[in-house]
């Protein structure tokens, strides 16, 4: 397995005025190709700020930070959002679909970016998807998809370009439990079947007991990293007992 | 990012507040219509004045006779007949500035034919005075050396007198009697509309100057005329015609050093010039004024642009998240705010053309379109999106993504 991600001794404050506040203290942590890596902690642990580097949409205050064997630290704003483009997918908390636009266009939305052409982006924005199972369902906006169909939809879009990464910020957080499971399977799936690293932050053990790895954040150290056997999220659904049928607005 | 992408963004933003964009390009509207409207009125003076200049004859001056003192009271210029016929004829042989000149009598007289009458003003002149005004006929035929070498007692009527005398009748071959004489119509003067200062052309007639000097004015000063129209040979030599003119006279005259002139000279275009002149200001001050909605319709880009980039933050934010830089949201800012100006500035040229074109149907008022006008006031409108895009652009292209994307 190769290295995908390496931090070294990784420090953010954050000046507030005249006081200085210290988010992350001193990480270091390696993730390998393939890995799928939950991060643990409470509120103002620092795992957001963590998030925040890891995804190129900041840069700490010292330390290193290597992705695929480059040095990201100090790279330019317009050479980060480039490696946002091509090597990171995003899924948030909150979705972050775009509003009025239709999900095809939402997963589009990267290939905008990176002078693909149309035609390329329409055909692999359908794939994309067809893949989160949400054929059919390409002309709606997200206010006519459910909170789960959402999230999918910010799936599709986060795997477009093919990232090694994925990026998962509270994925479930804004979702009933059956629903959860439902997108955790997708991403044990894509961990597995096509190797794409995923890092969630997640505050819900349950949430966490199916990545392979444990990361656990506190006053901005990691106090904790362990990895075991997760659990299979796809059997656990299948457990269910009455699933329920995922009410879209038509 | 590809410009075709931009573009449909901008359409597709713009069309989600269809409302707020049609308010903010009604800005640039008003602003290239009345710019455009206002060129068109502002030349539309220019030229019409320049039309009249050329009514008046080109490069025309006139010297009038001296005035007359008597009892202490000294009365206006030409009052008294100091110009004499071989005076004008010197003037047109012997001056090499000088094109044509033509003695001129004048005096009002009152036309009659049949049960109709009518005051007007007769010149008594010689053919040149028309070739001065370049004055054609549309009737008949003009004065010719040989009607004033004969006296011949024919006259030519201007559009006003011919209205007035004959209505619908043709007035060419009919007798009118002039102070009591009988004069042949032989021909009608084309129309010429009003100069300046709104006196009718057309409201004349022209007699030979010998039929004129026997038979209407020439009774107490023979030879006498009251003015000479001259016409330089062209508009650099107008200044020189005048000294020469001066100097001529003056000679002819034997006025001693420290006398002064019997007679002086006027160079019309020269008036018409400073009219022209001040209708030129006039277009430039219409155009001024009207560049200031146009920059106040700006104003309303950047608001209704910084309004935008503030509500569509969090969109901002998710752009920048999945790999847009910075200058492709300040593109996107900047064509959305240029496609406002730009199609706010083409439904501007089509209400300003529409409405120069209003004005002169419905108040008469000499309207004139010229592409330049337009092609400056659509470019001047995308000035305008551009220097006004700008600051609401660059500031979204600098949010911080993580602010950008928490905003809600």
């Amino acid at each position: 397995m190769s290295e995908l991600i390496r931090v070294e001794h990784l420090v953010k404050t954050y000046h507030l005025g005249e006081v200085q506040v210290p988010a992350l203290k001193g990480v270091d942590l390696t993730v390998q190709a393939g890995e799928l890596v939950a991060i643990m902690g409470a509120s103002g642990s620092g795992k957001s700020t963590f998030m925040n580097i890891i995804g190129c949409l900041d840069r700490p205050t010292q330390g290193r930070y290597y992705i695929e064997g480059t040095d990201v630290s100090s790279l330019s704003k317009d050479e980060l959002a480039r490696i946002r483009n091509e090597k990171i997918g995003f899924v948030f908390q909150t979705f972050n679909l775009l509003s009025r636009t239709s999900a095809l266009e939402n997963v589009e939305l990267p290939l905008f970016y990176n002078s693909t052409s149309s035609r390329d982006r329409r055909q692999r924005a359908m794939e994309a998807l067809i893949s989160v199972g949400l054929k059919g369902r390409e002309h709606h906006v997200p206010n006519q998809l459910s909170g789960g169909q959402q999230q999918r939809v910010a799936i599709a879009r986060a795997l477009i370009n093919r990232p090694s990464l994925i990026l998962a910020d509270e994925p479930t957080g804004n979702l009933d439990s059956r629903t959860s499971l439902e997108i955790m399977d997708i991403f044990q799936k894509l961990n597995q079947d096509s190797r794409i690293t995923i890092i969630l932050v997640t505050h819900e053990p349950d949430i966490a007991r199916y990545a392979s790895r444990q990361v656990v954040f506190r006053d901005g150290k990691i106090i904790k990293d362990e990895s075991f056997q997760p659990r299979q999220a796809a059997e656990d659904l299948s457990q269910y007992p009455s699933p329920i049928e995922e009410g879209a607005i038509p | 990012m590809n410009f075709p992408m931009t573009m449909r963004i901008a359409f597709k933003a713009l069309g989600r507040n269809k409302m707020r964009s049609g308010l903010t390009m009604l800005g640039i509207i008003i602003g290239v219509g009345a710019v455009i409207a206002m060129i068109a009125i502002g030349s539309g003076a220019k030229a019409r004045i320049q039309e009249q200049i050329a009514s008046m004859g080109s490069n025309l001056l006139i010297v009038l006779s001296g005035s007359a003192t008597s009892g202490g009271f000294r009365w206006g210029s030409g009052s008294v007949p100091t110009l004499t016929v071989e005076d004008s004829k010197a003037i047109a042989s012997e001056l090499s500035a000088v094109k044509y000149a033509a003695p001129v009598l004048q005096g009002v007289t009152q036309i009659v034919f049949g049960n109709q009458n009518w005051a007007t003003v007769t010149f008594a002149t010689t053919p040149e005075a028309l070739l001065i005004r370049d004055w054609p006929v549309v009737k008949g035929r003009s004065l010719t050396q040989a009607d004033v070498d004969g006296a011949a007692k024919v006259c030519l009527l201007g559009q006003t007198v011919a209205d007035n005398l004959f209505g619908e009748m043709d007035p060419v071959g009919q007798i009118v009697r002039v102070k009591k004489f009988p004069f042949t119509v032989v021909g009608v003067l084309a129309d010429k509309g009003q100069t300046t200062w709104g006196q009718d052309q057309d409201d004349v007639v022209y007699v030979p100057l010998t039929t004129g000097q026997r038979l209407l004015f020439g009774q107490q000063f023979p030879g006498m005329v009251r003015s000479v129209s001259v016409q330089a040979t062209g508009p650099d030599t107008m200044k020189l015609a005048e000294e020469q003119i001066t100097q001529l006279l003056r000679q002819r005259h034997r006025i001693r050093a420290n006398q002064d002139n019997d007679f002086s000279v006027r160079n019309l275009t020269e008036a018409m010039s400073a009219a022209e002149e001040s209708a030129k200001v006039m277009s430039i001050l219409l155009g001024a004024i009207a560049s200031i909605s146009l920059l106040v319709g700006g104003i309303g880009i950047m608001n209704i642009m910084l309004v935008s980039v503030t509500e569509r933050t969090h969109e901002i934010g998710i752009r920048m998240a999945v790999g847009a830089r910075g200058r492709d949201i300040l593109y996107q800012f900047l064509i959305e705010a240029l496609v406002l100006s730009l199609i706010g500035g083409l439904v501007g040229i089509v209400i300003g053309v529409g409405a120069s074109k209003l004005v002169s149907q419905f108040f008469k008022w000499p309207t004139l379109i010229s592409i330049n006008a337009l092609l400056l006031s659509f470019s001047f409108a995308g000035g305008v999106g551009i220097f006004f895009g700008f600051y609401p652009a660059r500031k979204a292209a600098q949010l911080d993504p993580i602010e950008a994307l928490r905003y809600e």
